[in-house]
């Protein structure tokens, strides 16, 4: 029902929903194109999920190693992906991520030094060489500030806690954006000629997840519904290593950088399981031995890679195998020790946030003992189809960056390859979408009464008496989630999941919430559902499509991966209010690089 | 496994009044705060308005006074209570309230914008930034803040007197003063800005900042008192003020 109810409008030449890395990083260039811009937080200013990233940004600066370069970035990130990656995604994102991280320096942040002043690089899962720049365990932290404190001076307008639910649209084009205020629970539409999408993922419809409660797949259902495809929703990561007890905890990231400094899994027995689990792909360059892995740490010349540092979907498949195997820990995962191999001083210096949150959070002190550690929902490779060098999607006008974009990293990604992909792609979009608003003729018309029926749709379930809770639909849906389109899936789940969502979908319809429209947490979850539901079915129609299994989707009954299946995106449109999936090929790769995939110096 | 039914007394109002109401919850073992929250937004109270965002202790959103101390909810574990204690949960006192646990925190940003962005001096002939690790991690450390707001939530200077509010940038801000004075590239001054404008010398050095931080950062002693040092050695040494009138810096 359309609202009567007054709401304020502002007009933009391009508006940035989503202040993460890739958020904050389109408007700073958006706004230093010349455009009016405006930056659109769910949250408040610097609390976006980007805070959370802990290990560091990845990137061929060749500091530490300087055999580094981003021919060998650009090969770990497509080995890592499965092949499924979008080739030109991964070669711009390992070009220009050097010179991302310096202008991160230009604007002020600290990094941790090398020896001769230089940034340091940390090792991390299936990078070749050590290519993360880091400070200490909270890099993201680092970067998500440095970047707020550049975009305030660049007059940017920033509006905090304002929840966009609907897309505007002008005939095919995208033209503005309709929400409302967090706190007051006012309506608000916002006119503009182009519209950045940078809202993030999706981890909220899972019940162990790392991700905040931002991470509902409102940038993807935004896209889907104005007519932007998506791609490959069914590769889903799960980071291996996430809290397990207490039970509160659990899911919350325990950083890969653990690892890459040192910390090695275990099972119940004591045994260092990884060497058990190193598929045909990865046998060349890892370590198949514990005197190699050690050696390793100080000899990265003359021995191979410890298998701990696999990518984490291999990390994550094997966690689970050593567990369903009964060997894992009382909470029901495995060990990942530190204490052993580190001293407490430098696990204090180079691990402060870990531990501290073990510290506080579980009584367990990692300098002296070990953490128990399972896989967590922490990221989504798939996402909204997007131009490599754009950002534009299929929508005129409508351009998507970060972890709201699908392509960049195939069917798993590397660890650190996302705080890099946020600043690499985030400029993509804002510079993109200001050369779009400068290119277009004519103004872009926004219809009243549109605006007046979306916003009319917020406010329903405030006018039906008697009805669904909308924490109990969404505790069903993380359930379902969970134990359905999890880690290991099979076609018989899948479809169960499937009729449940349709279940959700209904009980939706029926959502009553209480209270009033001031700050009231049961509204903007129950807002929230919409978009949670939408991504819950695209994920599980993408993985019911692909009977394979590549990177972060596994399939019990397709356990291999299926050469045909290498070379397709599963690509997910919604027309008619149905979301149908389609296999399309990948975008060719031109030969040059294909040569570069297949040396092994 | 050990679950409790637990007492809470959680404020619920916005800024035209309210009162505190209780509501009984059952607890699991290694519960936090914020779970407990969260159990009575589920099952009791769908309106209850709190602000969180990664429950882990690296946002800073879900600051909170719990029985009267400043905290992080998400870090408060509830085995730090006795098993009858009422625990009481009202929202940060400092800033004005929206309602329930969510107060209006637009002062902090308003300060944040006030302080002059970095500007770094030329770079090496090489091209590059090099810093020493030593030099960087003065700065480092109050890079550290998640700006969850209880050091300004805590200071006297505005707890007590919001008519100061205006005059002084708290905690906080003065230490991203101190922060970009430290930091080695960094070449604008902001000494005049500290002592004039963020209300430097409002701080008595009554370490209330430090002592509710919850990343532990040292604001006081490694952030506050040096740049006062600062501010008096530049300002009022008439030998660093000659140096500087004859090294053309003003």
């Amino acid at each position: 029902m359309a609202t009567n109810e007054s709401y304020e409008t502002h007009e933009y030449d391009v508006l940035v929903i989503g202040a993460g890395g890739a958020g904050l990083r389109a408007a700073v260039e958006a706004s230093a194109a010349g455009v009016k811009t405006a930056l659109i937080c769910k949250s408040l200013l610097g609390k976006a999920h980007t805070v959370m990233a802990e290990g560091g940004i990845a990137a061929a600066m060749g500091n530490v190693w300087k055999e580094d370069n981003w021919q060998v970035h650009f090969r770990d990130t497509m080995r890592g992906g499965k092949m499924l990656n979008n080739w030109r995604m991964a070669q711009l994102h390992a070009m220009e991520s050097p010179d991302r991280v310096l202008e991160l320096e230009e604007w002020g942040a600290l990094f941790d030094r090398t020896k001769d002043g230089l940034i340091s690089q940390r090792d991390f899962g299936g990078h070749r060489y050590a290519r993360l720049a880091h400070v200490g365990d909270r890099t993201g932290l680092e970067m998500i500030r440095t970047l707020q404190q550049h975009a305030v001076h660049k007059g940017i307008d920033v509006h905090m806690e304002c929840n966009i639910q609907r897309l505007l649209m002008d005939g095919d084009r995208v033209c503005g954006a309709v929400g409302y205020w967090r706190p007051t629970g006012k309506l608000v539409a916002f006119k503009a000629k182009a519209v950045v999408l940078a809202t993030g993922g999706v981890g909220k419809a899972w019940k162990y997840t790392s991700n905040s409660w931002e991470s509902t797949g409102d940038g993807i259902t935004l896209g889907l519904d104005a007519g932007a495809d998506l791609i490959d929703m069914e590769c889903i990561q799960f980071h291996p290593t996430g809290m397990l007890w207490p039970t509160s905890v659990r899911g919350i990231l325990v950083t890969e950088s653990v690892r890459g400094d040192g910390g090695t899994l275990k099972n119940s027995e004591g045994v260092r399981f990884m060497f058990n689990y190193i598929t045909e792909y990865f046998k060349g360059e890892t370590a198949d031995n514990e005197k190699e892995a050690d050696a390793w740490y100080q000899d990265k010349k003359n021995n191979r890679r410890t298998p701990d540092l696999l990518p984490r979907d291999e990390v994550a498949r094997a966690i689970h195998a050593e567990v369903k195997a009964g060997r894992g820990t009382p909470h029901g995962g495995v060990f990942l020790d530190i204490c052993s191999r580190r001293s407490a001083d430098y696990i204090r210096k180079r691990l402060p946030s870990m531990y501290h949150q073990f510290k506080e959070l579980a009584d367990v002190d990692i300098t002296k003992e070990p953490m128990e550690v399972g896989p967590t929902c922490h990221y989504i490779m798939g996402g909204i189809r997007v131009d490599a060098d754009t950002a534009a999607t299929r929508v005129p006008g409508l351009f998507a960056a970060g972890e709201v974009a699908g392509g960049m990293h195939g069917a798993n990604r590397l660890g650190g390859n996302s705080l890099s992909d946020l600043i690499v792609f985030g400029r993509r979009a804002g510079l993109a979408a200001a050369q779009y608003v400068k290119s277009l003729k004519g103004a872009v018309s926004v219809d009243q009464g549109t605006v007046k029926a979306a916003l009319g749709e917020l406010l329903s379930p405030f006018e039906r008496t008697g009805g669904e809770n909308p924490y109990a639909i969404h505790a069903d849906l993380q359930e379902c989630m969970q134990t359905l389109v999890g880690i290991i899936r099979t076609e018989s789940e899948l479809k169960k999941a499937l009729e449940e969502i349709a279940v959700f979908k209904q009980r939706l319809t029926r959502v009553k919430v209480d209270g009033g429209r001031e700050f009231n947490p049961g509204w903007h979850l129950a807002l929230d559902l919409y978009s949670m539901l939408s991504v819950s079915e695209a994920t599980t129609l993408g993985a019911i499509a692909r009977k394979e299994s590549r990177g972060g989707h596994t399939r019990d009954d397709y356990p291999m991966a299926d050469d045909r299946l290498g070379k397709v995106n599963m690509v997910i449109r919604k027309r008619t209010g149905q979301m149908s999936v389609t296999e399309e090929p990948l975008p060719e790769m031109p030969p040059e690089l294909k040569t570069l995939l297949q040396e092994r110096k | 496994m050990a679950a409790s039914m637990v007492t809470m007394r959680v404020w619920r109002g916005d800024a035209k009044g309210g009162a505190f109401k209780d509501y009984r919850v059952e607890a699991q073992e290694g519960m936090v705060v914020l779970d407990v929250i969260h159990t009575i937004q589920a099952t009791q109270a769908g309106d209850l308005a709190c602000r969180w965002n990664c429950k882990a202790g690296k946002c800073g959103s879900c600051s909170a006074e719990i029985n009267g101390k400043p905290r992080l909810m998400c870090m408060t574990r509830m085995n730090t209570f006795k098993p009858d204690e009422t625990v009481t949960v009202s929202p940060i006192k400092a800033f004005p309230l929206f309602r329930d646990l969510a107060t209006d925190v637009s002062f902090n940003y308003e300060k944040a914008r006030q302080i002059p962005a970095f500007k770094p001096g030329p770079k090496e002939a090489d091209g590059t930034r090099r810093m020493q690790q030593e030099d960087v991690e003065r700065s480092q450390e109050f890079r550290k803040c998640i700006e969850c707001f209880l050091c300004q939530n805590v200071c006297h200077v505005i707890r007590d007197h919001p008519e100061n509010k205006s005059a002084f940038a708290g905690p906080r801000y003065l230490m991203r003063i101190a922060e970009l004075e430290m930091h080695p590239l960094d070449t604008n001054d902001r000494l005049d800005l500290a002592q004039a404008k963020a209300g430097l010398g409002y701080c008595n050095i009554t370490k209330c900042c430090t002592e509710v931080c919850p990343e532990h950062i040292h604001i006081t002693d490694n952030a506050l008192i040096p740049l006062k040092e600062r501010v008096v050695s530049e300002k009022y040494d008439p030998i660093v003020w000659l140096a500087r009138k004859l090294s053309g810096k003003s």
